[in-house]
């Protein structure tokens, strides 16, 4: 599977009022090219704190579903945020991780996802669920069994590394883009 | 120079405070100068705060509340503040994000544990480099309206605004 696959997978999933946070890096360039919306919010700084603005704001409105789209480059990153939300465990949150073992966006350096199941830590800080897919399929599946029950969950799919050749940067001034989304999250 | 030893603590006066301008996300990391007001907070259902576990991480949380409607305070020990450069500077400052710091003044005069000098020393300095506002709170001007400052330059400047706490007064 590869990164688009997957984000084609989730977006496909997701309803039109459900909050996506998209972790900065090659994955918010590719959620932008593939389907962009108001109601995602694209971090393009403060790598590792894409789970704790999901998860702030999934306590600030728990009447609307929060996904956070996130690398394991993010998450390794901000692993403590996976604790607050095991602490707070938001019914509204789903934590969807494309882990392709790499920081993609500066280089395709190795990260450590290899040898630490995310899925693991995500079980063991006390998420509802946590699921590991490898493929195209099964990850479909894993994305329909956790937005069938309550949160918060991981899904994490494995992909493919390598980035798209001339993929577009997201393009609204970051303050446009919190204000987009907050008109949303709002609604 | 020290500001505020001794005296009463101004904790519930500054939760009041809070409350009463509609300040109603609350999250942090805790630090001894600050421990009357993390305890009221943190027995108080309505507050539903949220003991993060480092400054940055509470920050995006305020970010996300935000976001959601919420009018957010973070509080942290000035250590955290190091922690939290980034998230100032790439997410808060920004995305434009109204958000309120308390941050504890450990360091303050040169008088303390070997660990909190240097950044007694510099947390001035580093907000100003952040172009953060800030305002050293005091105990012999009402809460309220060092709390309305804080609100209304933050809103107006669409960036987070820091609160300093000295010893005595938060505790």
């Amino acid at each position: 599977m590869n990164k688009m696959e997957a984000i084609g997978a989730l977006m496909e999933r997701v309803s039109d009022d459900t909050l996506v946070v998209c972790c900065n890096g090659m994955i918010g360039r590719e959620l932008f090219t593939a389907k962009n919306r108001p109601s995602n919010f694209y971090m393009i700084g403060s790598m590792g704190l894409g789970l704790s603005i999901g998860l702030g704001l999934a306590l600030a409105q728990p009447s609307k579903k929060v996904v956070v789209l996130d690398g394991d480059g993010n998450v390794l990153m901000g692993m403590n945020a996976l604790a607050s939300v095991g602490s707070e465990r938001p019914a509204n949150l789903w934590h969807v991780v494309l882990d392709n073992q790499t920081h993609a966006s500066t280089g395709g350096q190795r990260t450590i996802s290899g040898q630490v199941k995310l899925e693991d830590v995500a079980r063991s800080v006390g998420y509802r669920s946590a699921s590991r897919a490898e493929d195209k399929a099964s990850f479909a599946s894993a994305l329909d069994r956790a937005f069938a029950e309550a949160g918060p969950s991981m899904v994490l799919g494995t992909v493919e590394g390598g980035t798209l050749k001339g993929i577009a940067r997201v393009e609204p001034s970051p303050p446009e883009l919190a204000a987009l989304f907050a008109a949303e999250a709002r609604r | 120079m020290s500001h505020g030893k001794g005296g009463p603590s101004h904790a519930a006066e500054l939760v009041q405070s809070l409350k009463a301008a509609g300040f109603n996300f609350f999250a942090g990391v805790p630090c001894s100068l600050l421990k009357g007001l993390v305890s009221i907070l943190d027995r108080d259902p309505d507050a539903h705060y949220v003991s993060a576990t480092r400054e940055d991480s509470a920050i995006g949380m305020a970010v996300g509340a935000y976001l959601g409607g919420k009018l957010p305070m973070v509080l942290m020990q000035n250590s955290g503040l190091g922690v939290s450069v980034n998230a100032l500077a790439s997410l808060t400052t920004m995305y434009a994000i109204p958000t309120l710091l308390v941050i504890s003044w450990r360091g303050e005069g040169g008088n303390d544990a070997p660990e909190h000098i240097l950044m007694g020393e510099i947390m001035l300095p580093i907000l100003d480099l952040l172009k953060i506002p800030h305002r050293v709170l005091s105990a012999n001007e009402p809460i309220a309206a060092q709390i309305a400052w804080a609100k209304e330059t933050m809103l107006a400047k669409k960036y987070p605004v820091a609160l300093i706490a000295p010893g005595g007064v938060l505790e």
